[in-house]
């Protein structure tokens, strides 16, 4: 049975209809962790978050408090809201940005006051027209309280926020690329090094990136402080987390979870949650943090929804969606699929992703749709081993950003789960599922 | 580039070698003997590290991991291995990565045996191919500029062309478009690719995905030979590798001088080698494309063709009938130096004429630059500020513009610019103080703290035609005493008296002791007739006499008046002057000489014609504007018929009995260097390579060795030796106290400029040099004929409203000899209350514009606009 | 001459405005271009160019990154199925092929009268409500033939004319009046604020 005990931190106003307006956020506690935070030294601001050791949502989970403090050794110009949200499988932002704007403009004026920043931008995915109306919304509003602009409830910070509505390109997502996208640029990821954000970011100036989700937990926090956020969790990943379960389950959503407390088996099965495989079917395989991560087997249910529980059985809880494959469902196919989407999403600078994307993509459709040869699977793997080379996880590179190792990941794990499918698919010259 | 010279120890592939801190890990390595395979690294633009060819490991924290070497930059201690399985495992694989969609062209492509990627896969390649599917396709090369074919299929996304436009042309008229393998270079669809700078991505391609339309299809790489020269377009002097096949030129490639170009060339220079061997008319002698190889001389008002004997006895007549006095010499200025010192000799030892000018006023007078301290290109690009006077550099030396530019992206340098209209400098000029013609000097003193200067510039209607606070801030990077400032001079406006100039160039040099100057002469070898003494009232070895005899200008008139009768004319006049209807009258009433390649308009007023040997088919040394003397060379032989200059120097000098004592450009060479201490021998004897700065010792570095990925086709250089020979020159008898240049005081000045009082209605006229101007090198190159410049008149939007005139209209300007019907064209970067136009453009009225504006006739010209 | 609309060019310039670098503006400018012809027309993205202070081909060779720039005209809706992983599971592909039916266009066409412009998405974020559509950005929920069908039925009658504007127009709330911190007044604020905070923090130490 599941653990439902902590009552949720950043999606509480989901049962009002009304959560994006500014009337039932403050009503619901809306702006008291600014002004508490406003009340404090910029320091102990980010010394909550610290300790909270809020673990950053956006895929990488690095801590969020660390990366302030790297960058308070110097000053920070300017803080970068990342809201691409557009991981297969993910969407969790797409909740935050629609129902509950006014706490992301809330944690995004903490976090600006904690870094002494002045001007924050928030870059939301272009096809998000709802949510960038909503957040475009709450900002007017923020200004209109006094919660946003200069002087912000009287303390003295100012801070002005811009939304950046993105144009279609899953790219956009990694930080450097976002980064180059928010100075007008074609969306190409920058070399790190010398281009990490908080010593070379935006202008060439330190920037902090942090995701939606990331910000939407900070006026708990505040509130709260940051001991009773890491009192929730265990271990490194603390406080709760957006999953959003999707697939073959019989009711795909998202939920909010206190990490580690519950397994993937949990999320999946619990009659409150997934409520199961469709149609009463078996668990075949399923994804635990989105495309890019490996894919783990009906072996791995027990893991624990917590970001070291999952990197330790090589894979990663990333933007924590799960995505459920039953036994109808033809792993080939799947795998194609996602090759197909890092093929259509690859930016195209380097040779390894641009070209090897479309090669392997053409060659599961051939496996999918009839002209495969048991030949491929070697050659799948190989060219798999020349963009990330061993195939290991944490995985190497032969690529500027993290793209290109994300594609071996599904067809490495759909060979290796089920390599006797990919040679049925080449004897029979395509799926052998109906 | 490394960021210093502090050298470092690091490890590679287990051994210890030096690097220089900072500098990208695949340029020390290759020092280092390891060469390390690549695409899309080019040393002299920004590292982008995409093609991920370059790949090698490298220690770090955590262990070894494959980074690109032409990203990493050397740090103390570093440990990379190029030579490990996994580097070979994954450079094989990214270029597989790359052949996959790559077509298998090679039979048909012009890059075929020049190719990188075809040489690599030749090494490393794995000889079959794994790839299956249908290769990517794209209708086969499309036109993206005039001068510029895209082979879609070929490309393998190195961004070194698109990189090349923003970076270092800095003007992205092509970019990458569309998003994973579906990028593709592309232009604007209503703006193609014409910037004059084209073919240097033609020539950084790694593959035959751009092809320049006059080299396609004309030669295989493995039938090419190949010299290194000197361009002779314009005076920035480009190191190039001139190729031929079968006796033809087939192309011009940069070739990579530190002290020069870095590889780049403008596309004037690397095209116009068309206008020598234009097919097309060679049955009619007095078609303006055709190469002269037969002399004629003038009978029953008809040119026909003569043998040399006729044609010099002819020509010797002439001269001796008008004498000393009544005879001229016009021209020279692309000559090289040899030529230019035995014609010299010849008018002024045999004719008895100081009346010699090869400079058309080009940027300043002779006296001038022989006197002021003169920078080089390496000190323009390295100066704090540069203080750009006049020329739009980027018009009349483009390379120079890119090297400039590059200093200014790089943060190295602040460029200040008096100009008049919109010009190149204005892109990367930190401050512009706008100058009306007739003011240049003026607004010179002016940034010098010369407060009557300021307060004369006050006395027009409009007042300055800059802010204060522009002024301010010109001042502040100028500083006082000049200590770090370059001052590129150049002449932007031929409307304008070159006295302008001169009293700008002298203000700067009396008010900032410290700065000094740089010319961009248009003309290709003016700093060689200047030094040797090709001119009037001066002395070779840049000897300034007290007496002179006639400047260009001033025979133009001596001839209309009849003081003249006699023009030995080495090139064109008409392609040189402002007042053509005025030069056309000099002409007709004159008894004219002229001694060129291919002719001109001024064939129809010659009496005798001598046809010599031009670019490519002569051997010498010609001087650029810093005072680098560098060799040219002949690639293909003369056409029968033609003789070499110093011969017909010479023979012409047989008739009136008196022997020159030269015999040939080597000769030649020889006694100028003996005579006057000038490297012309030296440069010759070693051929190649950068040369020498006259006057300065110490200052010859070695080339680097060339990166055959970097300058693909340059390579087959090893097979002609282009490499073996580059390098530095051993000049020991040229020091500067070989010079002995007159003082100031010794120097006739010049007028002071007298500005006629500006009436609230008229325009100033300025007459802009254009890179594609009408004259005979770039009309006879068929491929820039679309790109000449158009006739219009540009005006800065004050002066169109205040007129109500709307962009495109139709005016009327009248002057003294009649109306002239230009359009319009709107610009705010044209300084207020002046009307620009292109220097020998085509389209309404030709030349008769500026004639009948009178242009020329004073210091500066006015002329009011009417919109009916 | 402005292509845009005076209200358009208006709005553009305040868009730049909000930015330390007006290149910055693309993005958003060229989503104004798109909302006044639908779709990426030279003279927009010309214009684009003259705003942002960069050359015609560089935007169009920024747009052309970008899916949700179109070079050449659309339909008035572009309808958008999505057929990724968690989509693709529920039906996505079915659901992409009945679309092409209903609408008589092929992925990547547009129907017959010019209406609808029919695209297959990648995955848009709303996974759990599967197969996923989008008609001009707006999630329209609609994850059967059935519906599908009415939704369509509803726009051809202009039915939903409120939530779902034409193509090219993406936030329809202006931002409230121009800037009202420029850069120069937030940096004296915060250097203001920061004499006030050491002023505190020297009061409490003692
Ligand atoms: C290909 C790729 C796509 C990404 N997409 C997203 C995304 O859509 N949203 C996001 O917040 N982070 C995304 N990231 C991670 C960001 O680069 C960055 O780590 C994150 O925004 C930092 O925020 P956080 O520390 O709050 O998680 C992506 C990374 C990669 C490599
Ligand atoms: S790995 Fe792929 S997506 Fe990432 S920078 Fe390289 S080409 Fe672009
Ligand atoms: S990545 Fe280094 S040469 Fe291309």
């Amino acid at each position: 049975m599941a653990t439902l005990t902590a009552a949720p931190i950043v999606s509480s106003r989901r049962e009002h209809a009304d959560s994006h307006t500014l009337t039932r956020f403050l009503a619901t506690s809306g702006f008291d962790g600014l002004k508490k935070a406003l009340g404090m030294f910029p320091e102990q601001v980010a010394a909550e978050v610290d300790a909270a050791s809020l673990l950053g949502r956006g895929g990488a989970g690095f801590p969020a408090g660390r990366k302030w403090s790297m960058l308070r050794k110097n000053a920070v110009t300017y803080l970068v809201i990342n809201g691409d949200e557009s991981e297969p499988a993910t969407f969790k932002d797409h909740y935050l940005v629609e129902h509950e704007p006014h706490q992301l403009i809330e944690g995004v004026t903490i976090a600006a006051y904690a870094l002494q920043v002045t001007q924050a931008f928030i870059f939301l995915r272009g096809e998000f027209a709802l949510g960038l109306e909503r957040v475009q919304q709450a900002i007017n509003d923020a200004y209109d309280h006094g919660a946003l602009g200069q002087n912000i409830f009287g303390s003295g910070f100012s801070l002005d926020i811009v939304v950046h509505p993105g144009a279609g390109a899953y790219i956009c997502g990694e930080e450097t690329s976002l980064i180059e996208a928010l100075e007008g640029k074609r969306g190409f990821p920058r070399i790190k090094p010398p281009f990490f954000p908080a010593v070379n970011g935006l202008y060439g100036e330190p920037t902090v990136v942090n995701n939606v989700e990331t910000m939407s937990n900070l006026p708990w926090i505040i509130r709260h402080g940051g001991a009773a956020f890491a009192a929730l969790g265990e271990g490194r990943s603390t406080g709760t987390r957006l999953f959003a379960l999707s697939g073959r389950v019989n009711n795909p959503g998202m939920f909010e979870l206190e990490m580690v407390k519950n397994t993937f088996r949990d999320i999946i099965f619990d009659p409150q949650l997934g409520n199961g495989i469709v149609g009463g079917g078996k668990l075949k395989a399923f994804i635990p943090g989105g495309v890019s991560a490996p894919w783990f087997g009906p072996d791995q249910l027990d893991v624990p929804l917590g970001q070291d529980e999952v990197a330790n059985q090589a894979s990663m809880l990333g933007s924590g969606s799960i995505v459920v494959f039953d036994e109808a469902t033809c792993p080939v196919r799947a795998a194609w699929r996602i090759t197909k989407f890092f093929s259509r999403e690859s930016c195209g600078q380097c040779t390894p992703c641009r070209e090897g994307s479309g090669w392997l993509e053409r060659i599961m459709y051939r496996l999918e749709h009839g002209g495969g040869r048991i030949d491929d699977i070697d050659l799948l793997l190989d060219l798999c081993d020349n963009i990330s080379p061993g195939l290991l996880w944490p995985p190497q590179q032969t690529t500027i950003c993290v793209l290109g190792p994300s594609i071996p990941s599904s067809i490495h794990s759909a060979i290796k789960m089920f390599r006797d499918e990919f040679v049925a698919h080449a004897t029979n010259d395509g799926c052998t599922y109906a | 580039m490394p960021e210093s010279r502090e050298s470092v120890t690091i490890k590679l592939n287990g051994r210890e070698v030096e690097a220089f801190k900072g500098e990208m890990l695949i340029a020390a390595a290759e020092r280092a003997g390891e060469y390390i395979p690549r695409f899309c690294y080019h040393p002299r633009m920004e590292s982008v590290g995409v093609c991920r060819m370059c790949l090698v490991e490298v220690d770090g924290p955590r262990g070894a991991t494959l980074q690109p070497s032409c990203y990493i930059s050397v740090q103390p201690d570093m440990v990379v291995t190029t030579d490990s399985d996994k580097v070979k495992k994954a450079q094989d694989g990214v270029l597989e990565f790359i052949l996959a969609n790559h077509p298998l062209d090679c039979p048909v492509c012009d890059k075929g045996g020049e190719c990188p990627l075809q040489d690599q896969t030749l090494a490393h390649g794995s000889g079959e191919t794994r790839f299956i599917e249908e290769k990517r396709h794209f209708a086969k090369p499309i036109s993206i500029g005039e001068l510029v074919l895209l082979d879609r299929e070929r490309c393998i996304q190195c961004s070194r062309c698109t990189r090349f436009a923003a970076d270092v042309a800095g003007d992205a008229q092509i970019t990458f478009s569309g998003r994973g393998d579906s990028i593709e270079v592309a232009p604007f669809p209503t703006e193609p690719f014409d910037s004059v700078f084209s073919g240097n991505t033609v020539q950084i391609c790694p593959v035959g995905a751009l092809t320049a339309k006059p080299y396609r299809f004309t030669a295989r790489p493995w039938d090419l030979e190949q010299v290194e020269s000197t361009c002779t377009s314009c005076a920035m002097g480009c190191r190039v590798a001139v190729q031929s096949s079968g006796d033809r030129i087939t192309r011009l490639l940069g070739v990579d001088s530190d002290a020069v170009n870095h590889g780049w060339m403008c596309d004037k220079g690397r095209f116009t080698f068309e206008a020598a061997q234009s097919d097309e008319g060679t049955g009619d002698v007095l078609d303006p494309r055709t190469r002269l190889t037969t002399p004629l001389i003038r009978r029953n008002g008809t040119l026909t063709p003569a043998n040399w004997g006729e044609a010099l006895s002819a020509a010797a007549t002439i001269l001796r009938e008008s004498g000393a006095a009544k005879s001229g010499v016009v021209g020279g200025a692309r000559l090289t130096n040899e030529s230019l010192f035995a014609w010299q000799r010849f008018a002024r030892d045999v004719i008895g004429t100081d009346s010699i000018d090869a400079s058309f006023g080009d940027a300043g007078d002779a006296a001038t630059w022989s006197l002021v301290p003169r920078a080089s290109i390496n000190d323009a690009a390295e100066a704090c500020t540069v203080v750009v006077i006049g020329a739009d550099i980027a018009a009349v030396a483009p390379v120079l513009h890119l090297r400039l530019r590059q200093s200014v992206t790089a943060g190295r340098t602040n460029v200040v610019a008096l100009t008049t209209g919109a010009s190149s400098q204005s892109s990367i000029a930190r401050v512009r103080l706008a100058v009306r013609p007739g003011e240049t000097h003026l607004v010179a003193a002016a940034v010098t703290g010369d407060h009557s200067a300021l307060a004369q510039l006050e006395l027009h209607p409009q007042g300055t035609a800059f802010s204060r606070d522009e002024l301010a801030e010109a001042q502040r990077l100028i500083g006082s005493n000049g200590e770090g400032v370059v001052v590129v001079v150049g002449r932007a406006n031929y409307a304008e008296s070159a006295d302008v100039t001169d009293a700008a160039i002298r203000s700067l040099a009396a008010a900032l002791p410290g700065a000094r100057f740089l010319p961009t002469w248009r003309r290709a070898n003016l700093g060689g007739a200047f030094d040797l003494g090709f001119g009037p009232g001066l002395a070779p070895g840049r000897r300034v006499a007290t007496t002179r005899g006639r400047r260009v200008d001033e025979q133009v008139a001596a001839m209309a008046s009849g003081e003249q009768s006699a023009l030995l004319l080495l090139g064109s006049l008409l392609d040189n002057v402002v007042n053509r209807p005025q030069a056309i009258n000099a002409l007709e009433r004159a008894s004219v000489i002229v001694v060129a390649g291919n002719g001109g308009d001024d064939l129809a007023y010659a009496d005798v014609v001598l046809p010599v040997a031009i670019d490519h088919e002569r051997t010498g040394t010609v001087t650029n504007f810093e005072g680098r003397v560098t060799a040219v060379a002949a690639k293909v032989t003369a056409p029968s018929g033609t003789w070499s200059d110093i011969a017909v120097a010479s023979e012409l000098a047989e008739e009136f009995g008196q022997n020159l004592g030269l015999t040939d450009a080597t000769d030649t060479a020889r006694v100028i260097e003996e005579l006057l201490g000038y490297p012309t021998a030296s440069v010759l004897r070693d051929g190649h390579g950068d040369g020498v700065i006259t006057g300065v010792t110490g200052d010859q570095s070695a080339r680097l060795a060339l990166d055959p990925v970097a300058f693909p086709g340059v390579r087959s250089a090893d097979a002609v030796g282009l490499l073996a020979r580059a390098g530095a020159v051993a000049v020991d008898a040229v020091t500067s106290a070989t010079w002995s240049p007159s003082t100031w005081s010794d120097l006739p000045q010049p007028p002071a400029p007298q500005n006629p009082a500006a009436d609230a209605y008229s325009l100033r006229v300025v007459v802009a040099p254009y890179l594609y101007d009408g004259g005979v090198a770039v009309s006879a190159t068929s491929a820039f004929n679309p790109l000449v410049a158009a006739s219009v008149a540009t005006v800065n939007p004050y002066d169109a409203n205040r007129l109500g005139i709307n962009e495109g209209d139709i005016v009327r300007f009248p002057g003294e000899g009649g109306v002239v019907r230009l359009p319009v064209s709107i610009d705010d970067a044209t300084t207020k209350g002046t009307v620009v136009v292109p220097f020998h453009a085509e389209g309404v009225d030709g030349d008769d514009v500026l004639a009948t504006w009178g242009v020329g006739a004073s210091l500066v010209t006015e002329v009011r606009m009417e919109s009916r | 001459m402005s292509h845009f609309s005076t209200e358009l060019r208006q709005r553009a310039e305040e868009l730049v405005a909000l930015y330390p670098n007006r290149r910055s503006a693309m993005l958003p400018l060229l989503h104004l271009a798109q909302e006044q012809d639908g779709y990426l027309s030279d003279a927009g993205m010309a214009e684009v160019a003259e705003l942002t202070g960069t050359t015609p081909a560089d935007v169009q060779g920024t747009a052309s990154f970008y899916d949700m720039f179109f070079l050449e005209p659309v339909g008035k809706y572009v309808v958008a199925v999505c057929t990724n992983i968690s989509c693709l599971l529920a039906g996505g592909e079915e659901l992409l092929d009945h679309a092409q039916s209903t609408l008589g266009c092929s992925v990547g066409g547009t129907s017959a009268d010019g209406m609808f412009t029919l695209e297959e998405a990648e995955c848009l974020a709303d996974c759990n409500i599967a197969p996923c559509v989008q008609v001009n950005h707006r999630f329209v929920r609609t994850t059967t033939p059935e519906t599908f069908d009415q939704m369509i039925g509803e726009i051809r009658e202009g039915r939903r004319d409120s939530d779902i504007p034409p193509h090219g127009t993406l936030i329809r709330v202006r931002r409230n009046g121009v800037l009202r911190n420029t850069r120069d007044a937030l940096a004296a604020e915060r250097a203001v604020a920061g004499d006030a905070r050491d002023a505190r923090k020297a009061q409490e130490t003692k």
